[in-house]
């Protein structure tokens, strides 16, 4: 499979059609793998797609003591297979992008696997068919690249791990990787005003939704 | 008498309940019977689906990857529409209310009873007695059904639609600037633009798929200006980003036409050879200096200046604009002033230069032709110009003279109920408890009715003001055609029966006409037999479908109206030989002087207020606020507030406050983003009886348009006290996703 994932955050208007359709492949039973975030709702209406990025070298499948998560000839990261897979959460709470969730109802880890069940028949993955905008696009390099104003990065630097992905970030910048201090805050973070009400319910749903990253 | 006594049995009966699973849920292993290529039921954008049918029963989609407008692309709203086929909440058989309690009847006593009553209200008080309310997410067939039901089945003047909220301001502009209502171009000119100002168009929530358009335009190394009081996804996105005062659109536009002017970037060939009137706008506009533009909108001098200059110097633009402009007692002329650039810049009738309105419902302009509005008649001809109507009526078989005089606006009609002279009403495909202004006194109108029926497939807040409700069906249930927001006119096809005993519309109202002995003028037994009429009853007018045929649409993936033969294949883009639809095929300018809002903040009302719409919601949300996946994603209400605002009133993000206009009050939580102007505060406006933002929006209309005045009022914002906190929803717009899916 010549064909991957680019990921175009800049055009990305928040509406989370990705995330409806995503649950309509008929291997996701209802569940969505892919998360649309408000980056700082308080500052700017600014929101960001997350799917697998598909490693190079899976973290994940790095930490999965039962070694339930596999790679296939294409390069897809699959889901933890289920007789394998001991509930640990290891790939949960591993994975420098946050992707992987545990289903607890099906006692389950479940993640993007760019649709395999479409890609394998030729067919686009939901998210990037239903993208109103090309924030998340599927195709082969040279077809989309080339249309861009933007630069695909598949580089990630999480403080001493880099990661290569079979996903390109497409970015307005001249950088080569991507870069993320060891707080896990982005560089050059525009500085809250502290004039500004305290306590918002945002920050705090984030920090809620982070204790459980669970299904 | 229609009032609700039982409201909260009511919701128990039907809704708005949640749903978020397909037919017997997910299912891996399901045998698809067909795949039925269909189009969206939501916006005008109308992209193409197809839907997944197993057992008679729409158990998903699969994106329609041929459709050219969208190529497989859908929202939200799209993605779950199926959702709405089997919901539990669905209306599975008329209901006859008694005793404040909706009770299951038969067709046969529904209908009776309908057609009963109606003879009696028109008997004891005149035809006009009676009033129709229809819509503009019906299909086309139905539209002309409803305006040829209303003056021939009925025989009233009384009929309006919902686009009367949504189209008429641009549609009003259009025809006097162009003598026509059609967007000019088509989307695919688009990209081929190299500046494009959308105005008062927030296409990111409101029309997601069109920002695959806007979107390959910047690939192609295009511009964006956006005009909008909020900073929304699509002003984030553009290049340039006029933060205007609501309300203050025409001093914007009329500010960069004084630049384009002023630097001598006119066409004044085009405007000596196509136009008229060009020395009355540019006498207007020569006041407007950047610097008196700004002082009345808010935006910076310098950025009117750069948005005239961008677009004055580049070869080829196009300018849209959407209902932010257009819900104004201002309306049309704000929309005239974005056209009088246009004009002047000559940038009209070619490849990526150009105009277009961004219309709402999914057959907002289709629902625009032929003849459902109050002076309609089909093919976009004028209910008061004796020609159209003696051509009319030869179709319809009538005698002229028999054919009623033009009606009222639906703002209108709904004063009239309350003046006592509409005692019966029907309506369908609408619901004015949420979406027309001033909800209290809306209430009073419907509440005073001697007679009120609706046709719906959910129980929407209208509906449950009415003494009869006839279930109705979803648009995977009948077939028909919709034109979109370019004049595209495509098919809607069925993919399974309907429900229970729900019926298709076009089957209750021509039973209706059967009843009330007018029958002979209904002999249609399908939605293809309405649209052989509807072509000969369009013919020669604006909009003439004459030539366009259900095989047609298919084959060319759709037809763009004029089409007058057989052998025409459409009319893509307008203009092209820059003649115009007036006599004398000129274009008009128009001068356009700034008014402010018929409501401007003052010591006691001090914000500026307007509405809107959220991507997850559609319209009154009596379809969308049932759908599970979408209601996470936003399910209430909530007002944005700019943090010095916010920090002078002493509210935290997330407080309950009370929002108050001279109309009525509301609390909704609070929303703090740097997004939205000081001076101004939002709230969508989905949802019904306390939720409604429209308890507080002001019902002035545009004297020209009949449009009420959603995008500006006055009000004021007051803290309240904790113990006075109704219980709602936690999830607001602006969670995380993680958030949202752990509510589930």
């Amino acid at each position: 499979m010549q064909e991957t994932m680019f990921i175009d955050p800049q055009r990305c208007i928040g509406c989370r059609s990705c995330v409806a359709a995503c649950r309509e492949c008929s291997t996701h039973k209802g569940y969505s793998m892919i998360f649309v975030d408000y980056i700082d709702r308080a500052e700017t209406t600014a929101t960001m797609p997350t799917v697998c990025m598909h490693c190079a070298e899976p973290t994940c499948a790095l930490v999965c003591p039962a070694d339930a998560i596999k790679m296939n000839e294409d390069g897809v990261v699959m889901s933890a297979l289920k007789p394998r897979c001991l509930d640990c959460r290891n790939c949960v709470n591993a994975c420098p992008f946050g992707v992987p969730k545990y289903n607890s109802e099906m006692h389950l880890q479940m993640k993007c696997d760019m649709c395999y069940d479409r890609t394998s028949e030729g067919l686009k993955p939901m998210c990037a068919s239903v993208c109103p905008t090309g924030a998340i696009s599927f195709g082969k390099y040279q077809d989309i690249v080339p249309l861009r104003r933007t630069k695909p990065v598949n580089a990630h630097v999480f403080g001493n791990q880099r990661v290569e992905t079979k996903v390109y970030l497409m970015l307005p910048t001249d950088a080569d990787e991507v870069t993320v201090d060891g707080c896990g805050v982005f560089e050059g973070r525009v500085a809250v005003d502290k004039a500004q009400p305290t306590e918002s319910w945002i920050d705090t749903q984030v920090e809620e939704s982070d204790k459980s990253n669970e299904f | 008498m229609s009032k609700v006594e039982n409201l909260e049995k009511i919701i128990e009966q039907f809704g708005p309940h949640l749903h978020d699973a397909p037919h017997e849920g997910w299912k891996s292993d399901r045998v698809i019977d067909k795949i039925v290529p269909t189009h969206c039921p939501y916006c005008a954008v109308q992209c193409g689906m197809n839907l997944l049918v197993s057992e008679n029963h729409v158990v998903g989609f699969e994106p329609r990857y041929d459709f050219p407008v969208n190529e497989g692309r859908l929202c939200p709203k799209g993605v779950t529409a199926y959702l709405q086929t089997h919901h539990p909440d669905r209306l599975l058989y008329p209901l006859v209310k008694r005793n404040g309690n909706f009770e299951r009847a038969s067709w046969d006593e529904a209908l009776d009873l309908v057609a009963t009553r109606f003879k009696e209200i028109q008997e004891k008080y005149g035809k006009d007695a009676v009033g129709l309310y229809s819509g503009s997410s019906l299909t086309t067939e139905k539209t002309y059904l409803m305006g040829k039901f209303a003056r021939v089945g009925l025989q009233t003047r009384y009929i309006d639609y919902n686009g009367r909220l949504c189209m008429v301001s641009a549609a009003a502009g259009n025809n006097k600037a162009f003598g026509i209502d059609r967007a000019a171009n088509p989307w695919h000119d688009i990209p081929l633009a190299e500046v494009l100002i959308l105005a008062g168009a927030n296409c990111a929530e409101t029309f997601p798929v069109l920002n695959k358009f806007l979107w390959q335009q910047r690939d192609n190394g295009g511009v964006w200006i956006v005009i909008d009081p909020r900073e929304t996804p699509t002003a984030r996105q553009g290049d340039l980003h006029l933060q205007l005062k609501p309300g203050t659109d025409v001093a914007v536009a009329n500010g960069m036409l004084n630049v384009i002017v002023r630097e001598n970037l006119i066409d004044e060939e085009f405007i000596r050879n196509h136009t008229n009137d060009w020395d009355a706008a540019r006498a207007v506009v020569e006041k407007f200096t950047p610097d008196v533009a700004a002082q009345i909108s808010g935006v910076p001098a310098e950025k009117i200046v750069q948005a005239g200059l961008l677009y004055g110097r580049a070869k080829t633009g196009m300018i849209m604009h959407a209902r932010g402009i257009e819900h104004h007692t201002n309306g049309v002329n704000n929309v005239l002033s974005y056209i009088n650039i246009v004009l002047a810049t000559g940038k009209i009738g070619a490849p990526g230069r150009g105009y277009g309105t961004i219309t709402g419902q999914g057959n907002g302009q289709g629902g625009r032709e032929h003849g459902q509005k109050a002076d309609q008649l089909p093919g976009q001809r004028s209910i008061m110009n004796p020609e159209h109507r003696k051509y009319v009526a030869s179709v319809w078989g009538i005698d002229e003279s028999e054919l009623p005089q033009a009606g009222v606006s639906v703002v209108e009609m709904f004063q009239k109920m309350r003046e006592g002279e509409i005692k019966g009403f029907l309506s369908l495909c609408n619901n004015g408890m949420v979406s027309l202004p001033d909800t209290n006194r809306i209430r009073q109108s419907l509440e005073g009715l001697e007679f009120n029926v609706n046709i719906d497939f959910f129980m929407s807040e209208a509906s449950r003001y009415a003494d009869v409700v006839l279930p109705g069906t979803t648009w995977a249930e009948d077939e028909g055609v919709t034109a979109n927001s370019e004049a595209r006119v495509v098919k809607i096809n069925k993919a399974i029966d309907p429900p229970g005993e729900a019926r298709p519309d076009w089957w209750i109202v021509i039973e209706l006409a059967k009843r009330l002995g007018r029958g002979q003028y209904f002999n249609f037994n399908s939605p293809r037999e309405i649209f052989d009429e509807l072509r000969v009853a369009s013919k020669g007018g604006n909009a003439d479908y004459y030539g366009i045929s259900y095989e047609k649409i298919e084959r060319q993936y759709g037809v763009m109206w004029p089409c007058p033969t057989e052998e025409h294949t459409g009319t893509p883009r307008l203009f092209e030989d820059k003649r115009f639809y007036h006599p004398d095929k000129k274009a008009k300018f128009h001068a356009i002087e700034y008014n402010p809002p018929a409501e401007v903040p003052d010591a006691e009302f001090p914000l500026a207020l307007t509405s809107g719409r959220v991507v997850y919601q559609y319209l009154s949300g009596n379809q969308t606020r049932r759908i599970g996946f979408l209601v996470q994603q936003c399910p209430e209400p909530y007002v944005e507030i700019h943090p010095e605002t916010a920090m002078k009133l002493k509210i935290n993000d997330g407080e309950r406050v009370k929002v108050v206009s001279r109309r009525g009050e509301g609390v909704f939580p609070a929303l703090i983003v740097r997004t939205i102007r000081p001076d101004t505060i939002f709230i969508p406006y989905h949802w019904g009886e306390q939720l409604a933002a429209n308890q507080l929006t002001n019902p002035a209309l545009d004297p020209t348009s009949k449009i009420p005045e959603y995008k500006a009022c006055a009000a004021r914002i007051e803290k309240i006290h904790a113990r006075e906190l109704p219980i709602l929803g936690k999830g607001r717009k602006g969670a995380s996703q993680s958030e949202v899916q752990r509510g589930k």
